[in-house]
């Protein structure tokens, strides 16, 4: 079938077979490999990009149920000139990062996550990000740089 | 002003947060088949059958191989004191041992033509009886390689002389389950092998250790290291996991020889979490004895390894265990014994403390028995035997030489910043009024052994003729933030600035050796290489400064804000590292220095951790409140990526304790193979951790370095499961086995609670 995306800001139409995952279209079609696969339970999170601004585990949808939607992916998160989003900035300053597999899918619910609560509290933030998994960094510098991209720019979008 | 011991950013994270990593599976691989592995489903079978003349006729598929089409020999575990005949083959032949384990490989234009096909593959089972408690295989009434006559890997230790017991007023015993957990990395295993039109072949792969990934690669496929070319791109964590190669990775050459094309492979989480060596795995009996004032005369312990189905350094792990039984304690008798044996289970592997935490929470748990016995405060008794300051280096009774430490001060200051007196206090009131939520409160102290064996690194800094330098190591960062530790070092040295230094690492055709990143080894074994060879390539500058500048060496200097060489007192007449480089290229040679350290021994980090946990007296549920760290790894280079680690480990450790649990039926089917049945830890069971620091310079290198990628889950582990005990004291609880399950807890309360339930508010 065909599907008509638009990713990053560029529209696309592309032949794909029926049960292409959205995250495999994204990383084999599209040649967006900064989303990741970690598991083949919808647990892990690591492959989350926003479809029409909401963030979704992108394991869990179909390319043909994307047709017609604008995705973002880590790729397209940043500014056109290179410049990061102050979520990119807020996890680089607050070493929120580590071997940087998770980081794609932790930053994009991240950014979800204060779009829709643009002032959590610490456990609001744990909450938000429980479907996201991260082995190395304990979670601690993740919802730090959470919490301080919260207070230092208004929720992006 | 020196750069080291401050806080900087990671050069590495730009990257990762914007286009991403470029991880094995990321890489294009111009004309590749895709490798599918079909894995048993049996624990433990013979296996008259592999069919995959089905398979051959699904699309996409270029070829089906078994075991029967396998001209490569079993791998003999390379471990010390290991059987040979407890080989593994790279596909199953003749018998399986566990789920997981690899029959069949099916050879695909697509990857998901591989799924499909995979399942066409027709695998006959004979089933024999699966051996899932290590217990029942040390009995040997089912034997996983009757050729070798046991199911005993590999056994250490002497037999426990009873006099020294003689002395103790006290005794305690208690049988502990070090539970068998999963290591999960985010990444899971990826590979892809190439040879080239010159007879070589390139492996890319997700490991920790790409020269000890190329010497098994030779070594299985028969060819010299020379033919080999290891690349690791970015490695999404590994966590010991990932050290040794794999059946399915080391196969690849071989099948790309097979159909003349390159081939990759990447597994899914579910087969990674029976594919990918699991961790810990220990059930311990120990025995502790001493004093009725406190003073603990006498340690055993005694281990029986689970090694898993084919035994590789997890049956070896043990070595480490014993070498740091007695911990932080000056204790007279220290008696270990271990039994390693096999069972039809994923084999065990290192992981995130290897061995090591395995030991402290043993003693650990031992600590607190005993002080509950004698009715003395835990941390008290604790106190009462640690090892003085002034008794460094410290030989113990199992034999390890412990460089440097103050563990009373380390104790001392998490009992402080933790206001231990005051959660005690807390903790009486709650008990005082029959609150629900039951306060506890749990202490370790911890010392451990990081770069094992000591066996140095290799480096390369050379200094180009535009300035910036460049840097070979042969550690393997994949998330350490070597990049930026290794460019401080540098920079402070030369002068160079960090953004103008390449650190290059994880490709065996650029980097002449390396022995990888794992155990904690990196700063003081790579690290240390970069920064004496840094130190070398300045006395080198120096003097091909002082010949250029007609100068006598010892009067030429370093500017090191303008990388500049000049004679003391005329900085106008100069010459730039750049300068020099190119006086060298020009001369037909380099301005590099090439470097293998070799630290005289290894180094042993410690510290003192408090948790604090509340249990639901009515659900069993545990939440970690508090989980509070001293850890003193000598002199800190970056304490931006020290506090890293320090997080990480501390995450893994407590989920040991409170979460993680790799189960299986008693078939051997695993039950928690994947990351829904799997408890990996997430963000809302932790919360933000309480970091203080110490920091003793180790007199053992240069830099005063200490390893800090485990210590943080060395010391959590018991800290926490001692809190969930401390919780449940008042009702007599001694001991409670991890994980610390809802389930669990629950039971122990109401089997506890049960004489006198009307003094304990429990619902029925």
């Amino acid at each position: 079938m065909d599907v008509t995306l638009t990713v990053n800001g560029t529209t696309r139409t592309d032949s794909i077979e029926d049960r292409l995952l959205l995250v495999h279209y994204l990383r084999d079609v599209a040649g967006l490999t900064g989303t990741n696969i970690g598991c083949d339970t919808s647990s892990c999170g690591a492959c989350t990009v926003h479809v029409n601004g909401e963030s979704v585990k992108s394991c869990t949808m179909l390319a043909a149920q994307a047709d017609g939607t604008e995705v973002t992916t880590i790729e397209g998160l940043g500014g056109a000139d290179g410049t990061l989003h102050p979520m990119q900035e807020a996890f680089r300053e607050h070493h929120g990062l580590q071997c940087g597999y998770c980081t794609p899918g932790m930053v994009m619910a991240a950014v979800s996550l204060l779009e829709e609560h643009p002032h959590p509290t610490e456990a609001e933030v744990r909450e938000g990000l429980e479907g996201n998994l991260c082995r190395c960094t304990g979670y601690h510098n993740i919802v730090k740089a959470v919490l301080a991209a919260a207070t230092s720019a208004p929720a992006a979008s | 002003m020196s750069i080291l011991g401050n806080r900087v950013l990671r050069r590495e994270d730009p990257k990762f947060l914007t286009t991403g990593g470029v991880y094995t599976d990321d890489l294009p691989i111009e004309g590749a088949v895709w490798a599918t592995y079909v894995r048993s489903t049996v624990a433990h079978a013979r296996l008259p059958a592999v069919d995959g003349t089905a398979a051959a006729d699904q699309p996409g598929v270029v070829a089906v191989l078994t075991g029967a089409d396998l001209d490569l020999a079993p791998l003999v575990p390379r471990q010390p004191g290991l059987r040979p005949e407890m080989a593994r083959p790279l596909l199953a032949t003749g018998t399986v041992r566990f789920v997981g384990e690899p029959v069949a490989v099916v050879l695909t234009e697509r990857r998901d033509q591989g799924e499909d096909a995979a399942e066409a593959v027709i695998v006959d089972y004979d089933p024999l009886p699966a051996v899932v408690d290590p217990l029942t295989a040390a009995d040997h009434s089912t034997l996983l390689f009757p050729e070798a006559g046991t199911n005993v890997a590999k056994q250490q230790g002497e037999a426990p002389d009873d006099a020294p017991w003689a002395a103790c007023e006290v005794v305690v015993r208690q049988r502990m389950v070090n539970q068998r957990v999963a290591p999960c990395p985010l990444e899971v295993r990826a590979g892809a092998a190439e040879w080239g039109s010159d007879g070589r072949l390139t492996q890319y792969v997700s490991n920790q250790a790409p020269h000890g990934a190329r010497r098994a690669l030779a070594a299985v496929l028969g060819v010299e290291e020379g033919q080999v070319r290891v690349v690791a791109p970015d490695v999404g964590g590994g966590f010991g996991a990932k050290i040794s190669l794999y059946p399915e990775e080391l196969l690849l050459g071989w099948l790309a020889r097979q159909v003349g094309r390159p081939v990759r492979w990447s597994e899914t989480r579910s087969e990674s979490m029976v594919g990918l060596g699991h961790g810990r795995a220990q059930l311990q009996d120990v025995t502790i004895g001493g004093t009725r004032d406190g003073r603990v005369l006498a340690y055993r312990l005694e281990v029986v390894q689970d090694a898993g189905a084919y035994p590789v350094i997890g049956a070896h792990l043990p070595t480490f265990t014993r070498m740091m039984a007695s911990g932080t304690y000056d204790i007279p008798t220290v008696q270990f014994t271990t039994t390693a044996v096999v069972t039809n289970t994923t084999p065990v592997v290192a992981y995130r403390g290897a061995g090591r935490p395995e030991a402290t929470t043993a003693i650990e748990r031992a600590m607190d028995l005993y002080a509950a016995e004698l009715g003395l405060d835990p941390v008290e008794v604790r106190r009462r035997n640690l090892v003085a300051p002034d008794r460094f280096p410290f030989t113990t009774p199992t034999g390890a030489v412990y460089d440097c430490g103050d563990y009373a001060r380390a104790l001392d200051l998490a009992v402080e910043a933790s206001g231990y007196a005051r959660l005690r206090e807390e903790q009486a009131r709650r008990r005082a009024a029959g609150d629900r939520s039951l306060l506890g409160i749990g202490v370790s102290t911890y010392v451990e052994i990081t770069n094992v064996g000591g066996a140095g690194e290799y480096a390369a800094v050379e200094v180009r003729p535009d300035g910036g330098a460049q840097v070979l190591t042969g550690t393997s960062p994949h998330g350490q933030g070597h990049v930026t530790a290794w460019s401080m070092l540098v920079a402070e040295q030369l002068g160079i600035p960090m953004e103008d230094i390449e650190v290059v690492a994880n490709d065996t055709d650029v980097v002449p050796s390396g022995g990888g990143t794992m155990g904690s080894r990196s700063l003081q074994a790579g690290g240390l290489a970069v920064h004496e060879a840094s130190v070398e390539l300045v006395d080198l500058a120096r003097k091909r400064a002082a010949d250029a500048l007609e100068a006598d060496p010892d009067d030429v200097v370093l500017d090191r804000v303008e990388g500049r060489w000049h004679v003391a007192g005329t900085p106008a007449v100069f010459r730039s590292w750049a300068d020099l480089a190119a006086d060298a290229a020009a001369a037909g040679g380099q301005l590099r220095v090439e470097h293998r350290s070799a630290p005289p021994s290894e180094t042993f980090p410690f510290g003192s951790h408090v948790a604090v946990v509340e249990v639901d007296a009515e659900t069993g549920r545990v939440r970690l409140v508090r989980l509070l760290a001293v850890d003193d790894a000598g002199t800190i280079l970056n304490p931006l990526l020290a506090e890293g680690q320090r997080h990480g480990g501390l995450a893994q450790g407590a989920a040991q304790a409170l979460l993680e649990e790799v189960r299986y039926d008693s078939d051997g089917n695993p039950v928690t193979a994947n990351l829904a049945d799997y408890a990996m830890v997430s963000a809302t069971e932790l919360p933000s951790f309480e970091l203080v620091s110490m920091e003793t310079p180790t007199p053992v290198n240069a830099l005063g370095a200490k390893g800090i990628g485990e210590s943080g889950t060395i010391g959590s582990t018991p800290a926490v499961q001692s809190a969930v005990v401390d919780a449940l004291a008042h009702l007599g609880v001694r001991h409670l086995d991890m994980p610390a399950s809802p389930e669990r807890v629950w039971s122990v309360i109401a089997t506890a609670a049960a004489p006198n339930r009307a003094s304990f508010p429990l619902s029925d």
